[in-house]
């Protein structure tokens, strides 16, 4: 692959003001390119794999950072960087989960400026796609991660739809959990996606990770308090703790009264393009009471159904694992 | 700061930058940025001031421009390495307002009205080392060198952050910074040193 010192040729715009840069969004459409911290940038222009026109850079943008309390929950700001959010007191105090969840991202220079639009917004990491190859969500016409001799040791076990690439981020399997809304804006206004509908699969979409569309900022995620102060669950396997990407991961948002589990969400990452909601196990715990035979109880659950590829299959156990301890107590 | 110094550092660095530097360095910045309305917008001046290590230094930057490259081959100070050139490996560290920052993936035009600090704003100004620079040498951390400008400032970042870490603390703020020679309890002693714990 053609690795490059240097960026490439490309106009970089920072406006203080949303409008504008809600303009520049449209004006560009395609050939836009929002930014963030971007860390999920530079390694596409750097190896010439992506091509856009202009950067769109929203850090100018003061509205769009911080942790605010509203009416019914929080809302957090799209540039919010990671950093802020895993020092921020009232995510801390109420919704640990996504402290937890953004803990596990990357490094800690990564977190630094990463920011929370753009760890929900980043692309696959299927090493394939990232290298530039012509493959389906490339708009090309072949998956080289699901072929004979496709190494496919990270890929999905759910979902699939001629893609097998999976959700790479951290931090949205926590907002699936807490039933988060994500604010979309363009110069034609705002829509409210719930986080569940923001992931899209290759079945939906092939070259899009989330349902937002060229012009369309993200410009807040509003988290209700539903499950403020519930019992949360958060853990990662990947093969470094650091700068490496889950395995499988787990993020679970449980009411729990006097032992017994009433509600839940149980979300986990790196097993399918979306975060992958585990909605049996979530049934079944229901009444159940948080110990090490409902663990044993809900685990197969958490597997049910899983197509595995050449190299997967050991995320089937990796998973029910990871749902065991999160209910063992 | 002596006004001569940065004078003369000024002109340097504009010649450093080249000739386009040269030539913008006289118009009216919306003509300078290209067209007057992408400046309204947004758009951005290529000719900047950028406040590194204390001093305020003028240069022509790209709009794609990354910091790291700015530092190493526009400013000179090539005490900021270059490893991966892509978040991973912490070669490239320096502190953007006293955050650590992966250089090579920060555009330098995001660091404009802030302050960057890099191995070379380390030390004293009559030499003598930083405590972690000084540290980092009685513990034997630096084996090839190569990671240590990035290790120094990763743990300087912490250390102004949090004066007195734990080993846990230091071992998680120095977790973004790779180490090909495997000195790594070496450079966690010298963060515990600096701090004024025990190693
Ligand atoms: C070495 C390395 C390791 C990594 N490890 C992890 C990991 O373990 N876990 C993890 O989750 N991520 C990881 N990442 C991915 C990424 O760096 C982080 O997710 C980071 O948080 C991305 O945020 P950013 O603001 O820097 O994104 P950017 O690069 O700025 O943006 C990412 C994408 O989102 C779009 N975007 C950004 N903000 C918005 C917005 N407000 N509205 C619409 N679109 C937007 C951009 O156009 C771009 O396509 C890693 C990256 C690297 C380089
Ligand atoms: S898994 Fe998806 S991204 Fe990877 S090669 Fe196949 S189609 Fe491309
Ligand atoms: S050179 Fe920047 S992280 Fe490696
Ligand atoms: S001392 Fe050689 S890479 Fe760290």
């Amino acid at each position: 692959m053609a690795s490059y010192d240097v960026m490439p040729d490309v106009q970089l715009y920072q406006p203080a003001e949303m409008d504008d840069a809600l303009e520049l969004a449209d004006r560009f459409g395609r050939d836009g390119w929002i930014l963030g911290g971007g860390q999920d940038t530079y390694g596409w222009l750097k190896d010439r794999a992506k091509h856009p026109k202009a950067m769109i850079d929203l850090n100018g943008i003061e509205a769009l950072r911080g942790v605010r309390k509203s009416d019914d929950g929080i809302e957090i700001g799209a540039v919010t960087t990671l950093r802020e959010i895993i020092r921020n007191e009232t995510v801390n105090a109420e919704y640990e989960l996504l402290a937890l969840a953004a803990g596990r991202v990357a490094s800690p220079q990564i977190r630094n400026v990463g920011t929370l639009g753009g760890n929900l917004s980043q692309d696959a990491r299927c090493w394939y796609y990232r290298r530039g190859l012509a493959c389906y969500r490339a708009g090309g016409n072949i998956c080289y991660a699901d072929s004979p001799q496709g190494m496919n040791r990270e890929h999905a076990v759910f979902g699939a739809s001629r893609c097998v690439a999976v959700s790479p981020s951290d931090t949205a399997i926590a907002m699936v959990a807490l039933d988060a809304t994500m604010v979309v804006q363009s110069v034609d206004g705002e829509r409210l996606v719930p986080a569940e509908r923001f992931f899209v699969g290759p079945a939906t979409h092939i070259t899009k990770m989330t349902s937002m569309r060229p012009g369309e900022i993200l410009t807040a995620v509003r988290i209700p308090s539903t499950w403020a102060g519930a019992r949360f669950y958060f853990e990662k396997v990947a093969d470094r703790d650091v700068w490496d990407f889950a395995l499988v991961s787990i993020a679970a948002a449980m009411q729990v009264d006097n032992g017994t589990i009433g509600d839940s969400r149980i979300v986990c990452g790196g097993v399918a393009c979306t975060p992958h909601r585990l909605r049996d196990a979530e049934k079944a715990l229901a009444g159940k009471s948080l110990s090490d035979e409902t663990a044993e109880f809900v685990a197969p659950l958490a597997s049910r159904g899983a197509k595995p590829l050449n190299y997967n299959h050991f995320k089937l156990p990796l998973l029910e694992n990871l749902l065991r301890r999160a209910v063992r107590g | 700061m002596n006004p001569n110094l940065s004078r003369r550092r000024f002109i340097k660095a504009v010649i450093a930058s080249g000739a386009a530097a040269a030539t913008h360095a006289g118009m009216p910045s919306a003509l300078a940025a290209g067209a007057a309305d992408d400046a309204t917008k947004g758009g951005v001046e290529r000719l900047m001031s950028l406040n590194i290590n204390g001093k305020i230094r003028r240069v022509d930057v790209l709009p794609q421009e990354t910091l790291a490259y700015t530092l190493r081959y526009k400013l000179g100070l090539t005490g900021t390495k270059i490893g991966c050139n892509r978040g991973e490996c912490g070669a490239c560290t320096v502190l953007v307002d006293d955050i650590p920052n992966y250089s090579c993936s920060t555009l330098t035009h995001s660091v404009r009205s802030r302050g960057v600090l890099t191995v070379e704003g380390l030390q004293a100004p009559d030499g003598t080392l930083h405590p972690v620079q000084q540290a980092f040498i009685d513990e034997l951390a630096p084996q090839c060198g190569f990671c240590t400008p990035g290790q120094a400032m990763a743990a300087v970042g912490l250390l102004k952050d949090n004066p007195n870490p734990t080993r846990e603390q230091a071992r998680q703020a120095l977790s973004g910074n790779l180490c090909r020679c495997g000195a790594y309890d070496n450079y966690l002693n010298g963060v515990m040193r600096a701090a004024g714990g025990k190693a």
